[in-house]
């Protein structure tokens, strides 16, 4: 029974929040490592274009549900959120025409495009706190929990409840509906085909008659659908505040880098590897040991390893350790 | 300096206007607050320059460096707070030298152990054990420095010294930081640095938010000593009293202005003496062997050129004046309020300065420290007219007009970016350009 209680404890608190937010993260690490993959640069708005993604969906999410429109149990966003991609494909597209193409053309270094990415994060940012401002918004509705620790009690007669957030259902169900998709269009059609042609060998995709500027096309919408879709998730499983977005941009570099830039699996097990260590290692694992540990063993501290304040230096000391010992990724990404 | 044509003497002098119009149409107060601030900034845009400009470096932690830098000025300045050595001061020293021999016995072991499996279980256990070792003496130790009089102190507190020494140690304390950074990430894809700085800079802010003992973390610590005299004493002082009414000032105003003159003496005098060290370096065989590191490092590495090491000296050094800058500023400010460390704010608005002034171009850096911030606080009331302007038809209770005049605020990031990217585009050696 004790054994039952300290895995319960376990699930509620570590695997099930670290698989959310896994998710999210490998969903916005997926959309950095394609820009890098096809673009070739570190596009620094990323966390900002989540924002922008996130707000117009949340702006449709309360029309719609001042005009009373619902999904019953599910959060309305999701019936918002194409349009929130939808927006944010615009806002992208734009960009690349008045921003990349320019540099694209002139066929500038990297770091130039990395630099105008940042021009690009500041005017993001300004829009999106101009429009929908500094603070916390919450957006979520319909049912809060699948399971929730009541019924999950009543239900085994453990001692420790389990409970299973919708945010949490929806973020799992969601992102690997997200990924299938993005995997069957990057393996299957012809245009993910002269994408994955494109970002392998630049110079033989052009000679094969490749369309660069489609390719660069459809990568942008790919990247809005993805980074809309985890800024919504995250916001309906944490809160919508724009600055935790532009925070998010270290851990989903990290998770991209960690699992190899320009590799699509390995962001998608970056992002579980750096979700998993930041929550293991800022949990306190006192309730779990107490349930383990005999009577006398029992411990007096939190069995904290970190305090939760440095979630980010986890995420950082593991892309330290990455870099230094193999840079190029766990999945080998494309270039040291 | 050779490199001043006399157009870009006119950019100074065009900027210089805006100050000195600042000082007739609002007031000489908010024009000389700007313009210490303004010193502050050219100084960090010169760090960044040093990076950018000269080696192509890619640094986005500058907000770590300059923070480190107000730590140290806390460090240097604040007086020791009476037992917290004896109490656990010393025990924190043992617990953090502790943890450090913990990693430094790792990588000893990492270099003297055959690769294998063995290799990794024994640095495993050197590493666990190590971290148990170091957070059971450490956080005794925190403990209880952090019970001396919380609400006052809580803290170790400083070494008591004059607070000017303590912008050496902020360079020093960035540059040991730019070290640790500097040996991971240079040698990788330029992304990596910036990824790497990134972090870097967050840590630090988290470091300072949350460590008690070391700067009262959100507590803030407030009332530096200051290098110059306060304004009370300035008006109790009777031969100053005398002097501002010889000019037919008001004393109280006049005493204001007199102690932002004397910051903005100090701080020209670290400005020119660092401009001068960094046109003599730029214009040495040293300089020339970074530039030509930066436009090709193949051609440089094949002249004999230890491209990876001399990216790590101009690394070091321009976060050092990141650092320099930053103990200077918490100086100006009196107080080190980690919660004000935006990124938005102390890193890309640098970046801003450096890529408008012209990289590469220590002038132009300053150049563009200064027009740069002087934008950044006066595009906030100029949104502010411009929204009243829009909003002037508008309903008195329009909950549009509303949200137009609080959302004012955010005017300048959008501003910012768009210079950024209009420069970067059009002009991209910015207003003064190398050479």
């Amino acid at each position: 029974m004790d054994f039952l209680n300290a895995l319960v404890t376990l699930l509620n608190f570590v695997i099930i929040p670290a698989t959310a937010y896994g998710a999210q993260l490998a969903l916005g690490a997926l959309g950095v490592t394609l820009i890098y993959g096809i673009l070739r640069f570190s596009n620094f708005a990323h966390g900002d274009t989540m924002a922008f993604g996130a707000m117009v969906t949340i702006l449709v999410t309360w029309f719609l549900q001042g005009a009373g429109v619902s999904l019953g149990p599910l959060p309305t966003a999701l019936l918002a959120l194409p349009v929130g991609i939808a927006a944010t494909g615009l806002l992208l597209i734009g960009t690349d025409r008045a921003v990349y193409r320019f540099y694209r053309a002139q066929k500038a270094k990297p770091v130039i495009y990395v630099i105008a990415s940042l021009g690009v994060m500041f005017i993001m940012n300004g829009i999106v706190r101009f429009i929908i401002g500094v603070d916390d918004q919450r957006f979520a509705d319909g049912e809060r929990f699948i399971i929730s620790a009541r019924t999950f009690r009543e239900m085994t007669g453990l001692e420790e409840g389990l409970a299973f957030r919708t945010s949490q259902g929806i973020t799992i169900v969601v992102a690997i509906i997200a990924v299938a998709l993005l995997f069957w269009f990057l393996n299957r059609t012809r245009t993910g085909k002269s994408m994955r042609a494109f970002s392998d060998n630049e110079d033989l995709a052009l000679l094969s008659g490749i369309n660069p500027e489609r390719v660069v096309l459809y990568t942008w919408l790919i990247v809005a659908a993805l980074a809309t879709t985890a800024g919504v998730l995250y916001g309906l499983d944490k809160s919508f505040k724009p600055f935790t977005y532009f925070q998010l941009l270290l851990p989903i570099f990290a998770s991209a880098i960690v699992g190899g830039l320009g590799n699509p699996l390995g962001a998608i097990l970056g992002g579980f590897v750096i979700a998993f260590s930041e929550i293991t290692v800022t949990y306190a694992f006192r309730r779990v040991v107490s349930y383990l540990a005999p009577e006398s063993w029992q411990p007096d501290g939190l069995l904290q390893l970190l305090s939760t304040d440095y979630k980010f230096a986890v995420s950082f000391a593991i892309l330290l350790i990455v870099l230094l010992f193999r840079p190029t990724g766990i999945m080998k990404g494309k270039s040291i | 300096m050779k490199t001043m044509q006399p157009k870009h003497v006119l950019l100074f002098v065009l900027v210089g206007a805006l100050f000195i119009g600042t000082g007739f149409v609002q007031s000489w107060n908010t024009a000389l607050t700007i313009f210490n601030m303004g010193l502050v900034s050219a100084i960090m845009a010169l760090g960044v320059n040093m990076q950018w400009g000269y080696a192509g470096l890619f640094n986005v932690g500058v907000m770590g460096f300059v923070a480190l830098g107000g730590l140290a000025a806390v460090l240097v300045s604040m007086p020791p707070v009476e037992g917290a050595w004896a109490a656990g001061g010393v025990q924190v020293l043992l617990g953090l030298v502790l943890g450090a021999a913990t990693i430094v016995g790792a990588i000893l072991v990492w270099g003297r152990m055959r690769p294998g499996r063995m290799r990794g279980i024994v640095i495993l256990i050197i590493l666990v054990a190590g971290f148990f070792i170091f957070r059971a003496v450490f956080d005794a130790g925190v403990a209880r420095v952090e019970s001396i009089d919380p609400a006052l102190t809580g803290y170790l507190g400083g070494l008591g010294l004059p607070v000017v020494l303590s912008w050496p140690v902020g360079g020093l304390l960035a540059a040991g930081a730019a070290w640790i950074i500097g040996k991971t990430a240079l040698g990788l894809r330029s992304d990596y640095l910036a990824i790497a700085t990134l972090g870097i800079a967050e840590i630090v802010i988290a470091v300072l938010k949350n460590e008690d003992w070391l700067a009262r973390g959100v507590k803030n610590v407030t009332g530096l000593p200051r290098p110059v005299p306060f304004e009370v004493d300035l008006q109790a002082n009777e031969r100053f009293v005398e002097l501002a009414q010889g000019i037919g000032a008001d004393p109280v105003s006049a005493s204001t202005i007199a102690v932002k003159l004397a910051y903005a003496g100090l701080f020209i005098v670290v400005l020119l003496a660092l401009i001068w060290l960094s046109e003599k370096a730029l214009n040495s065989p040293w300089g020339r062997m970074m530039r030509a590191i930066r436009d090709n490092e193949i051609s440089a590495s094949a002249m004999g050129k230890n491209v990876k090491a001399r990216h790590l000296q101009i690394f070091i050094l321009g976060s050092a004046v990141c650092g320099l800058a930053g103990a200077m500023m918490t100086t100006l400010d009196g107080q080190l309020v980690p919660g004000t460390y935006q990124p938005l704010r102390f890193t890309f608005l640098i970046w801003v300065m450096v890529i408008v002034g012209g990289s590469g171009n220590n002038w132009g850096a300053v150049l563009g420290g200064f027009l740069v911030w002087w934008l950044w606080i006066q595009v906030e009331p100029i949104g502010l007219m411009l929204m009243q302007g829009i909003t002037a038809g508008m309903a008195e209770d329009s909950g549009l007009r509303d949200h137009l005049l609080d959302s004012a605020a955010h005017m300048r990031l959008l501003t910012m970016g768009l210079i950024l990217l209009l420069v970067l585009r059009f002009s991209p050696r910015g207003l003064i350009p190398e050479r």
